[in-house]
């Protein structure tokens, strides 16, 4: 029978000082020492695993239901990395007409289009007379259960 | 070889990267307040408003032009800039940074020839990774790095970047730079060499060195000789720490009532204690100063010290410290425009040495602060406070222009829209 697995990676320390959260908390008894004290390798921390380019990293949140089928939701948190080159297929932020806009982009025929996962949204050409510019590539959504 | 980059237009550019309808339309910021334009951006500057100008004679000049007025949003600012110098950190071993948009990277040991090349690169991903956009001077000296930037920013060819790294280009270059332009060079510094003859750059660069030292003395100098491109000003990459830690501001409105006075004045002991913490010190004398407006007829400032015996970085203590020193300063029937807190005497928390004669339970202050920071640093500022800093703050300053604190706060961050 399948069954939901779940694996402990490790455990993540508890700093104030760092937006951290624990992935999950032992039931242990105050006062006494873990007897896997000892076995511990490294701490986790989130982060680092979600966030390559801390300078050029950003969170938005998204609004709206049209990148549903990208996973992205209304009022998710978005986890933006502007030091990466969009390319073909990424989920990007872009200004268009002075608005911040979640989209994913295209390349067809030699042209760029930025297009909505949802359907009624036709694509749009990206021109080079339009008002519009990448602002970032989304890298992770995070999305509450 | 040195760069330094410069941001453009740095507070006008933050308030850009999250709202792309500032895209080249005039955007000015104001001071603490909203009182005065601090900075603007490059289409308003065309339009003739000029920094420091009161933000209310140049209302009409706002509405027919549609210009964007901000309030100045510090915290944003800090965070774009704290990014802009990471950034720039990648390009060079060693890194100063001068101001909060400024930083001289040392560029030695780069080919002459590829230092255009390279300050390109720089450029383009600074305003990648940040949005925000910055030009660079390339020069043997900081003077000279000065001077460079100054052309990248204003030479149409210059795309952003500038070098005088190649000595034949210099002479051209500083001939038509007037001394008051000179990094270094004073107004009234400026004025004696002005008299004495020396009209520009190439003139100070060329004068004799005995001559120039007795016009304005070895600073002016120093200044001379890097100009000709002896680095006489190295690169500090870490600051002396801060001899003083001041808190003030400006009020929204002005203050009469004397619990508003302490309830301000608590608040700023409050900040200040944190910055203390923040940079491990303690301080050893506290200061509280008042001020009614300039501009009034009557007008009223005054400052009292008093000692903090043992040196401390405890809150309670120092707004008890704080609140003491109001007291025979604050005089009734005044409007007061100003009040803030001052620390100096501040010496590192570790090489504090105990008071013989001062009963003190250190170590349980100690606790109770790393208690409430975290707690304020995991629920937001202010969470846990002290009552004497008070709760509504009415005198609290102006900021009706004030954009999000994007970058900072979960409920503030910038919204994308799908669809």
């Amino acid at each position: 029978m399948a069954q939901n697995q779940v694996e402990i990676l490790g455990r993540v320390p508890f700093d104030p000082s760092r937006p951290t959260l624990p992935l999950f908390i032992e039931g242990v008894a105050a006062g006494f020492p873990s007897p896997a004290d000892d076995y511990i390798d490294r701490n986790l921390d989130l982060h680092e695993h979600l966030i390559e380019h801390p300078a050029a990293t950003f969170f938005v949140r998204a609004s709206g239901n049209s990148m549903v089928r990208a996973g992205i939701h209304d009022g998710d948190l978005l986890i933006v990395d502007r030091a990466l080159e969009p390319r073909d297929g990424h989920v990007v932020i872009a200004a268009v007409h002075g608005e911040l806009t979640v989209k994913r982009l295209r390349r067809s025929h030699g042209r760029l289009y930025l297009i909505s996962d949802g359907n009624g949204f036709p694509p749009l050409a990206i021109t080079e007379d339009m008002d519009l510019h990448v602002w970032g590539v989304c890298r992770y959504v995070i999305h509450g259960l | 070889m040195l760069a330094l980059a410069d941001c453009n237009s740095f507070y006008a550019s933050c308030e850009r990267v999250f709202d792309p309808r500032l895209r080249d339309r005039p955007v000015v910021v104001l001071s603490n307040n909203d009182g005065c334009v601090v900075t603007w951006s490059a289409e308003a500057k065309a339009l003739g408003i000029a920094v420091g100008v009161p933000f209310f004679q140049i209302r009409d000049l706002v509405k027919r032009h549609g210009v964007i007025v901000r309030s100045s949003n510090y915290t944003l600012y800090g965070d774009l800039s704290a990014r802009v110098m990471a950034v720039l950190g990648r390009f060079t071993p060693h890194l100063e940074v001068y101001s909060i948009d400024e930083a001289f990277l040392d560029l030695s040991g780069m080919q002459t020839d590829r230092l255009v090349d390279y300050g390109r690169t720089i450029r383009h991903t600074v305003l990648r990774w940040t949005g925000i956009p910055v030009s660079i001077g390339i020069g043997p000296t900081k003077t000279l790095a000065k001077v460079a930037n100054h052309l990248a920013k204003n030479a149409p060819a210059a795309e952003g970047v500038w070098s005088l790294a190649d000595p034949r280009d210099q002479t051209a270059m500083l001939s038509r730079l007037d001394v008051q332009d000179i990094w270094g060079i004073g107004a009234r510094l400026a004025v004696r060499l002005e008299r004495a003859g020396i009209m520009t750059a190439l003139d100070l660069r060329d004068a004799s060195p005995s001559h120039v030292r007795r016009l304005v003395g070895v600073v002016g100098q120093r200044t001379a000789l890097e100009l000709g491109g002896l680095p006489c000003i190295g690169l500090e990459e870490a600051p002396p720490p801060a001899k003083s830690i001041v808190r003030s501001r400006s009020f929204g409105r002005p203050v009469e009532r004397r619990e508003e006075l302490e309830e301000a004045v608590a608040t700023h002991a409050t900040r200040a204690a944190e910055k203390l913490r923040l940079h491990r010190r303690v301080a050893g004398m506290l200061s509280v100063f008042v001020a009614t407006s300039r501009f009034k007829e009557a007008p009223y400032a005054n400052l009292a010290t008093v000692p903090l015996d043992p040196p401390t970085d405890d809150t309670a203590r120092l707004i008890h410290a704080a609140l003491a020193a109001l007291r025979p300063i604050f005089r009734p029937g005044f409007k007061y425009q100003k009040a803030g807190v001052m620390l100096v005497g501040l010496e590192p928390r570790a090489g504090l040495t105990e008071s013989l004669f001062v009963q003190y339970d250190r170590d349980r202050s100690e606790r109770l602060m790393a208690a409430v920071d975290s707690v304020n640093r995991r629920l937001g500022p202010d969470t846990l406070r002290y009552a004497a800093a008070g709760f509504a703050h009415p005198w609290h300053m102006r900021r009706e222009h004030a954009s999000p604190h994007y970058t900072t706060r979960w409920d503030e961050l910038p919204t994308a829209r799908s669809g």
